[in-house]
This record gives structure tokens, sequence and C-alpha cells, in this order.
């Protein structure tokens, strides 16, 4: 599939959006950070820049983006539109949280875990949208919503304790929450690359003739001579020496280093560990970037089935 | 309204298209867009037709394959095979449309586009496993089959041209139109004497559309002796020989 920069950007920055207002809002609830206007400022303007972002950049894909008010009316059947009903809710507790933290110093406890909730039910919807769609067979798996839960907890957590050190928190308490999402988010990732390298193929090109029972089917003859929707949306290739090499890049950004730099950050000065923080925060949102390049790069549509690829 | 109709209509209208006669000639392709560029909301797109790189939206392609059936007796054969909505009973085209553009009618099972609605996000064209749905580069709206909806019910159209523009101009005649959902009806009773089949039913997207698929051939008297194995010796040298005698 096309990897298209807009939805790339908008899945991982509103990933890691989400990811980090539920970071915020359950280290406020537990405790581990101190609630004032400070943290608030630090924490949750950032979470809502990275997801206002997101939303923004996902118009930016559309044809007519000034019809895009009518995406909110299928929510009853289509993901696409649950997503962007969920979005604009979680708008809701989440300036209220902000709010309340920011301005007047307090944590809503409510409000914390209303954020909470519809945080994990956008990006559970966002990664519904793709893993609902039967043709795309590395989409339509088990592990696609996890590993975009987990993943933005990962990424939204990295920027969580970066932002968090500029403020001068203690980062100890804050540690083990974001290396265990760290660990939890790439771990799912690794089963899924797993599962994904070793699922048979779903269909043949006699399959989608329906000759499957007469034999092999090639193409001789394509519909076409020149390139058009279908082959630039659904057509892309990418070599699996490239997507190998990619993989380790996302596991090094996006997991090892900001490992590397939270444990360093623990032993550092403060201005040394939130430095240090933020560029494993930085790390980390390319990490899930490249990690969602590749979740299209790598994903094949079965209608390329027609076009000469042999299986899918 | 993107949710499916609430019961599958009775009357399914479709396509039922027959492998064994199409001749891969290209003619219900060009008719489909020669009908749908001036009858749509907005023209097929045709961008650089005559440049370096055209490109443009079709709503039906032909693509030609070589069947490799030796390994079940054949002989091999091409196979012309257009592409185009089945008009699925479940659309999941229609059911990831965020917007209420793409739908379903309850009276005929016919999926269309509104394209006054669509956003262009082109999730309907990843819902669909047969790539029957483009983007029209120039409107920026879904585009897709119609089963020429403007056609079969035209009243202002002479009865015979009342059938999809593919389905008129077909000079095999491989193509056959109409109501799939009534086994009594001419298209039902073609599929059911052929063994029509539906593409990929384990989808379970339940297209309406039917294939058929090409005949086996059927040797005659004379090309099954041929592959007879012949006798050898003494026997089987008269044999040939007296076969050679006028
Ligand atoms: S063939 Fe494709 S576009 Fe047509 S109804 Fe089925 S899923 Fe939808
Ligand atoms: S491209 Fe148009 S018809 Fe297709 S899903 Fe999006 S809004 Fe609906």
């Amino acid at each position: 599939m096309h990897p298209a920069p807009s939805i790339i950007f908008f899945t991982a920055a509103s990933g890691a959006g989400y990811g980090l207002l539920v970071f915020a809002a359950l280290a406020g609830l537990i405790g581990l950070v101190p609630v004032g206007s400070a943290s608030g400022f630090a924490l949750l303007l950032p979470a809502l820049l990275l997801v206002a972002a997101g939303l923004l950049a996902s118009a930016g894909h559309l044809g007519h983006p000034e019809r895009a008010w009518r995406a909110f009316s299928q929510w009853r059947s289509s993901w696409l539109s649950r997503e962007g009903v969920a979005a604009v809710v979680s708008f809701v507790p989440a300036l209220g949280l902000a709010w309340a933290w920011a301005l007047d110093g307090r944590l809503a406890p409510l409000l914390a875990l209303a954020t909470i909730l519809m945080a994990v039910l956008t990006v559970y919807c966002t990664a519904m949208i793709y893993a609902s769609l039967k043709p795309i067979p590395r989409w339509h798996h088990r592990l696609v919503p996890p590993v975009y839960l987990g993943l933005g907890a990962a990424s939204g957590s990295a920027v969580g304790i970066a932002a968090a050190a500029w403020t001068g928190a203690p980062l100890l308490p804050l540690a083990p929450l974001v290396a265990l999402a760290l660990l939890v988010g790439w771990g799912l990732k690794w089963r899924y690359w797993q599962s994904v390298d070793t699922q048979p193929a779903t269909a043949t090109t006699a399959d989608t003739v329906g000759l499957g029972d007469r034999g092999t089917v090639r193409l001789v003859e394509p519909p076409h001579t020149e390139r058009n929707y279908i082959l630039d949306e659904m057509g892309f290739r990418i070599a699996r020496k490239h997507s190998a090499k990619l993989r380790r890049h996302a596991l090094v950004a996006g997991l090892a280093l900001p490992l590397v730099a939270l444990v360093l950050a623990l032993l550092l000065p403060s201005a040394a560990a939130a430095l240090l923080l933020s560029i494993g925060a930085a790390l980390a949102l390319v990490g899930v970037a490249i990690e969602r390049w590749l979740f299209f790069a790598e994903a094949e549509h079965m209608v390329m089935l027609y076009y000469g690829k042999g299986a899918v | 309204m993107t949710s499916l109709p609430a019961t599958p209509s009775a009357k399914r209208l479709g396509l039922v298209i027959d492998l064994d006669t199409c001749v891969g000639c290209q003619a219900c392709v060009v008719h489909c867009k020669e009908w749908n560029t001036s009858s749509g909301a907005s023209a097929l797109s045709d961008t650089e037709p005559y440049g370096e790189e055209p490109s443009g939206a079709w709503l039906n392609r032909v693509h030609g394959f070589e069947l490799d059936d030796s390994a079940s007796g054949g002989c091999g054969s091409t196979v012309h095979f257009p592409r185009s909505c089945l008009h699925c009973e479940n659309a999941a085209c229609v059911t990831v449309c965020p917007t209420g553009a793409s739908y379903k009618r309850a009276e005929d099972g016919i999926v269309l586009v509104d394209e006054s609605k669509c956003i262009g996000c082109g999730l309907c064209a990843w819902a669909c496993p047969y790539g029957a749905r483009e983007m029209d580069q120039v409107a920026k709206v879904m585009k897709k089959c119609t089963l020429c909806v403007d056609r079969i019910y035209n009243e202002n159209l002479p009865v015979e041209e009342r059938e999809p523009a593919c389905v008129r101009t077909c000079p095999a005649k491989a193509r056959h139109f109409g109501d799939l959902g009534d086994p009594e009806s001419d298209v039902s009773q073609l599929v059911a004497e052929r063994g029509g089949v539906a593409l990929m039913p384990e989808l379970d997207y339940r297209p309406t559309n039917r294939y058929l698929p090409p005949r086996r051939p059927v040797p005659t008297a004379d090309q099954k002796a041929a592959l007879e194995p012949a006798p050898g010796g003494f026997l089987g040298w008269l044999d040939r020989l007296l076969a050679d005698q006028p």
C-alpha cells in the first residue's frame, strides 16, 4: 500500500498525543507527578497539539476536505467515522482536565478517567480502520489494534517524561512506567512482525478469477499499459532486504535509544537529563514513523493478484 | 446511509460474464467509459490522454490471463477477464464509508456513490478486494460501476437499449444482465446450467455478479483416437500400413 506521508504523520502524531494524555492522566491519578500549573502545561499542551496536528494532517489526505464534516455521520457502520467522532468527543474531557490541572492546579479524577477512556477508544478506532479491511491480509490481523495502542503509549510516555523533566519533576517514579510502555509497545510489534512473516498466502490469482479448482493462472496481458489509481495506491512494493533494515532502524530509534536515554537521564543532573530525554522522545516518534511507513509499505492488497502478483 | 439494507433485496440486479466467449476486445471497456463519462455527475477523468503518461478513471478493465490446467487434464487456454463492480450483498466498500456517499440500494441491490457527499478519502477502494473502485484524479471523488442505473430504467431509451452499456455492446455476447435474485430469470438459469461462480466466496462479500468458467473442450472421436497410444509390433505395423491406404 502506498505510504502517504499525511496518514503516516496523522497516525504517529495522534497516537503519541493520545498516549501522552493517558500517561499524564495516569501519572496524575497515581501521584507520580506533582499536579500544578507547570506540569499541567508541560504534559497536556504537547498532547493536545500532537492530537490536533494529526487530525489536521489527516484532512490533508482528502480529495474534498471542505466536506470533511460529513465524515462524522456514519458512526453506525464506519470505523473511520467512529474515529472522527471519538477524536472530537475526546477533546471534551481532555480540555477539561487540562483546564483544571494547568490553570487551577488541581487534578479532576473523573475527567482524568474519562480522558484515558476516550484516548484508548480513539486509538482503537484508528487501528480498526485498518484491521477491518479483509483485502489487506497484513492489516486484517488481530495484533493491529494492540500494536497501535502499545506504540501510542510508548511514544507518548517518552514525550511525557521529557516534558516532566523540563519542569524539574522527579524522574525516578515515572521511569518504570515509560520503560514498561516502550517494552510492551515494541514487544507487540515484534510479535506482529513474526506473525505476518509466517502468515500463509490468503489467495492466488486463480482464486481471484474463480478458477482456483482448474489450475494456475498467470497474467499475460495487463488491462492497461500505464499506471492508474489502483497501481499507484495499492501497487507499492518494497524489497525484503530494505524492510528488514528499516525494521532494525525502527527498533533502534523507537525502543533502544529512548531506553538508553531513560537510564542515563536517571544518573544525570536535571537540565542534562531533560535534554537527553527530549532527544529520546524525538527518536521514539521517529521510530514509530518508520514503523508506520513500513505498516503501509509492507502491506499487500489482494487486487494486485489481478495485476501479476501470484499470491497475497 | 452506509449501513447495508436491513434485509437483502429480493431483486439482485447484476451481470453474468462468460469467460468462455469473452475475446478480450475491450469494447465493453470503451462503451462503459463513453456512456459514463457523459452521464455521471462528473466526467470520468482522462489526464494527459495523448501525452507521455496517460491515466484515467475507468469502471471496467479487461485482463488477459493464461490458464494452465494441465494438472487437471486440460490443455491450457487464454482467459480474458473483465473486472468491474460485482454489486456485493455484503459490500464492505459501503459500510466503511464515513460520509454516507457510498450506499447500496434496497430495491435492487445496486451499489452507488453520491459524488456530492464523497470526501475522496479512498477508504472504500481499499475495502474492495476486486479493485472495482477508482478515484477520479480530476473530480477527486470515487468512481465505480453504476450498472448503468441511468439506462436500465430509462424510459427515454428504446427498450432494447435498457441494459448496461457493456452488455449492449459486447460483440461476443459474453455479458448478460438480469435479476440474479430470481432463480427463474435467464441469467440465473444460465448460471445454473454453466456452473457460474462467485469470486473469492471465502471473503464473504457475497458478490451478485457471476462468472461462467471456460468450457472444457470435449475431444472429438478422431482426437481421442489420436491420443490413444499406438499399438506396437507386427499388428501396429499392419494397422499403420492399412490406415495409409486410400
Ligand atoms: S465489487 Fe467492490 S465496489 Fe463493488 S460492491 Fe463489491 S466490494 Fe463494493
Ligand atoms: S472515497 Fe468517498 S465514497 Fe469512498 S469511502 Fe471515502 S467518502 Fe465514501
